[in-house]
Order: C-alpha cells, then structure tokens, then sequence
C-alpha cells in the first residue's frame, strides 16, 4: 500500500524542450536564480528551453490578494499558453510558485468546467484575438532540478559535502505551500511526502534534517506582506520555523519557492534586529538557497554572478564548507569601481 | 463536515483571532444576516491563503476559496469599507493592480522601497542604490528592451492586458473598489484622491 502511495505522487517531467515563463518575485530579488536555471538547462545540459519576450506576470499575486478577478487571471494564463502554442511548444516550464498553483488551478477548473475553458476562449480571443491549446506537462523549475539531479551531480566537481571534514552538510527544505498543498499529485512526492527537495539534498550528498515545522507556510500571506500594517503575520510564521529548526543547526535552508527564498532570508535579519539572536552559533544567520541557485553553483557558476550578494544572509560559511572556488572581495565589487559597501546590520554578522 | 482540521492548520488561526471552520458553518448558515455580518467583517481579511487547509480536509473542501469568494462578494457589495483589514484593497489595486497594467509584472524592483521596507535590509539598499549594475551582473535586463529577465514589456502587450482586464471584469472591480472607498473616504471626513497623497489612504495603511 505505501508502494501505491509513493507511486501516485510522482509526477511525468519532460526530458526535453520547455517554454518557460518567469517570475515576477524572482526577477525581483533573486534574478540570478533564473539566470542559473537557463545556465543548467541550456548550457550545460543541451535542453530546448524558448522563453517568448511577449509573456507577462501570471497576475496571482493579484488574484490572491483578491484585487484580479478568476475569470481575468484564467485569460491571462491562456495568453501565455497562446503564445507557447504559436510557439510550437506543449511543455510549460514554470519559475514560480504562485504562477505553479494558479496554472494547476485554471488547468483542473478547465477539466471539470468545460464551460469555463469555452469562455476563456472566447475572452481570449475577443482581447487579443489570439487561440490556445492546453499544455501536455505542467514542470515547476524545481521538478526540472530534481529530474536532472544526477546529470547536474555528474557535472559537478563539488557537492553537499564538507569539503575539508567530508562530512554531510546538513540541510533542511520548505516547499513552497502552493507547490503541492493544493494538487498533491502534481508534485514529487505530493504533500505527505514532498520529495523535490529533500531528494536533491540527499541526492546531492547532504544530510537531510527533519524538523517539526517543515510544512508550515513561510508567511507570506499575499496581503498580510504587501500591506505593510499586516507584516506581524508574515515574520510570525516564519519566527515559527526558524525556532523549530534551529535546535538541529542546519547548515543551510533549500527553497523552491521565489517568495519563501526571500522571506526566509530577510525575516532572519529582521528577527535578528528586533530580538538581537540569530538562528545559528556564530551570530551568521543560517544561508537560504534555491534549489536554481544550488544547481548553479554545484555546476560552477561564479556565486556572484549568480546573485548571491542580494541575499542579507552570508552564503560564505556554506560555499567555504562546499569548496566552491569564488573570489570573497569580488562579492560587492561593480564595475563602476568606488561603489560603498552595504551598511552592516546591528547584529548579524556578515 | 464540521472536523475543525482546517483550524488546526490554519496559519492565520494561530496568528489571528480567526476560525475558518467558524466561517465556513457561517456560510451554509443560509442566515443572510450572518453572511452580511461576515462579509462587513475583519475575518475574511485574515486568510493568507496559504490553502493548507486544501491538503487537510478529508473532505475535500476549500475554506480558503470560500473566503476568496466571500472577498470577492465583499468588495462587489461594496461591504469592504467596513472593516479596517477590508479597507485595505484600495491599497492592493492601486500597488498590485496598477503595476500589472503599467509594467507587465505584479511586482519588480522599483515597487519595493527601501523606506517602505525596512525588513528587506541594508543588503536590499545596496542593491537599489547600484540598481543597474547589481542586476546585469546577474544576467537581468533591468527594464531594457530584449528578451530575458525583468525586460521592458513591449506596449502591444500591456495593450492586449488592458483588453484583458476590459473584456474580462477586472476594471468593473477596480472601479468598485475605488467608489466604495471614496465614499468612505466622505463618511469618515478625509480627503481622497487618485494619487498617493490623501489623507484616507494614509489612514488604511495604519
């Protein structure tokens, strides 16, 4: 019976030839984390991915603080799909989170209300007189890291091991709420079990730490962060998963979701300037990745042009552990030359 | 169904006095009067719809889209204006609404202030001050033309999102959205206004 289980929440992943839309949060904060994924996918391991300069934000964040109604976001996902089908394209690759559970919420509706894909077309049509098919695969960007693990690993001159000790780093995950909390079976290993990142840390060598909190939301909240006034809510939350994992000294956090990335990393410095502690020994902070940006570096991309000095947390406790060749000075270094550094934080140390 | 589970995993039942179970039995009460009570309230401004609640209940219901509908049906009535979380859409179409049709994006770079978000850090600063730099380093187009990421959204497509939002309703609740709060904004005695200063959207962001 459990054999049955594990078997219903794994998921098909195209080997090949994705068209890919992007994320508004990620373009935002970790822009570098995109960049990794294309760097992955296309360079390093020879995969078709079109990315069309038409596409637009999915509006979810919009549609989940409620200001978009359901049948203007259904439109605008079908013009996206409009333009993979002009495009010649049936696997959709998605960077975002938000964007993953609103396209497998549209693509469920659409199943089981006929009327409401027949209406879509049509609104499409009438806006932008422009026709879809519906996608064969639906592959969040991390479910293509996790299908390519091993190739990524086999490429790879490091990995999630103490380079000098040859101990296991330990890592814990969070899985995006929206990745497999609405459509279990559409992600790896579903909501009981998610698989997608706890099998690329274990996959990649680390230690996998459980902690109570795992499946606990980040906090975002759509509404209760983009109002400033409701913020409480979002640092609450995360505050609950940091005190919960803490007491295992994870070595690392790894994401899949843009918005857990960052919150999870700047709600530590917050935290820090409001309570005066950290959620490690040294005072550092605990270093939060993506699953894109672990990729990246495990496939030897310079940690700066990989973005990792917009992160508030130090990454360089971890790429020291993990033996990544990078340059320290050249973190903040521009080309523009006498750029002043960030100010330091009152307490955490970076 | 009346298990609580939703409760029990519910984010914002921790953090607020909030009970989507409460909500959900209110909903198939049939009571108009407790809907409209619901729908003028605090409550359903609550969920962050996190949708745990969705992988929870074992029978497969939905509180979080329940409240999404209520929201919904709140703001078409014109009852948001009565409560000091429901207020707050005005703040959300003018932000979130307005970005997408002027930029192609619900968020980017320039909407995230660092004085209105501390909490980013002297790291997010940094990152504004040297913006362009910052940005092409880690391969991003930073509001120029081409194709990659954080690119200038060509006209034609802003054009066919406007359409969208034309042909498909968002612009009938956006205008809904701001009537309700101008009129509010004329009950309470503050000013309003289409721009940022005006003294009703500097009281709802308390």
């Amino acid at each position: 019976m459990a054999q049955l289980n594990w078997k219903s929440y794994q998921k098909e992943i195209p080997d090949d030839h994705f068209f890919y839309v992007r994320s508004c949060i990620r373009q935002t904060f970790f822009p570098g984390a995109e960049t990794a994924l294309l760097y992955v996918l296309r360079e390093v391991l020879n995969k078709d991915v079109f990315e069309d300069k038409r596409h637009t934000t999915c509006t979810g964040i919009g549609f989940h603080s409620d200001v978009i109604p359901l049948e203007t976001i259904m439109t605008v996902v079908a013009r996206q799909l409009a333009l993979m089908t002009e495009a010649g394209y049936k696997n959709l690759l998605v960077s975002c989170v938000t964007s993953f559970g609103i396209y497998l919420e549209i693509l469920e509706m659409w199943k089981h209300f006929p009327e409401k894909l027949a209406q879509t077309r049509e609104a499409l049509w009438k806006a932008t007189r422009r026709e879809f098919e519906v996608p064969a695969l639906l592959t969040h960007s991390s479910d293509a890291i996790f299908h390519f693990k091993e190739q990524i690993l086999n490429k790879s001159q490091i990995s999630l091991v103490n380079a000098e000790s040859g101990q296991a780093l330990k890592g814990v995950e969070h899985v995006g709420c929206h990745y497999a909390k609405i459509f279990p079976q559409d992600g790896i290993g579903g909501a009981e079990f998610p698989r997608v990142l706890s099998g690329l840390i274990e996959g990649w060598g680390g230690e996998l730490i459980d902690y109570p909190e795992r499946r606990h939301c980040c906090g975002f909240g759509f509404r209760h962060y983009l109002v400033r006034a409701n913020r409480g809510y979002s640092i609450s939350n995360s505050k609950i998963k940091f005190e919960s994992m803490a007491p295992f000294e994870p070595e690392f956090i790894l994401t899949n979701c843009p918005g857990c990335n960052m919150f999870l990393d700047r709600w530590q410095y917050t935290l820090s300037e409001m309570e005066g502690k950290t959620y490690d020994s040294r005072g550092l902070g605990i270093p939060v990745l993506s699953s894109e940006e672990m990729a990246g570096l495990m496939v030897g991309m310079d940690p700066w042009k990989l973005g990792l000095q917009m992160h508030q947390i130090a990454v360089e406790p971890l790429l020291d552990k993990m033996g990544v060749n990078y340059a320290p000075k050249a973190k903040y270094h521009l080309a523009s030359s006498a750029v002043p550094l960030p100010q330091k934080p009152s307490v955490l140390l970076v | 169904m009346n298990c609580g589970v939703c409760t029990a995993i519910c984010p914002a039942a921790a953090y607020f006095d909030y009970d989507p179970r409460e909500i959900c039995q209110d909903v198939q009460s049939g009571d108009e009067s407790i809907l409209i009570g619901l729908l003028k309230g605090e409550q359903i401004w609550m969920c962050g719809q996190c949708l745990s609640c969705k992988t929870r209940c074992p029978r497969d219901n939905t509180p979080g889209y329940i409240i999404q509908v209520l929201r919904k049906i709140s703001q078409e009535m014109g009852y948001f204006v009565h409560s000091r979380l429901g207020r707050q859409q005005l703040l959300l179409k003018r932000a979130i609404g307005h970005s997408i049709l002027e930029t192609g994006y619900c968020v980017h770079p320039k909407l995230i202030r660092p004085e209105t978000h501390r909490e980013q850090g002297p790291v997010w600063e940094w990152v504004m001050d040297n913006a362009r730099e910052v940005y092409k380093k880690c391969g991003s187009l930073y509001y120029e033309e081409g194709l990659g990421g954080l690119r200038k959204i060509d006209s034609d497509t802003l054009d066919e999102m406007q359409a969208i939002f034309q042909e498909t309703g968002a612009f009938t609740l956006f205008d809904k959205i701001e009537q309700a709060s101008e009129a509010k904004a004329a009950e309470m005695g503050l000013s309003f206004s289409d721009d940022d200063d005006n003294e009703y959207l500097r009281e709802i962001q308390l």
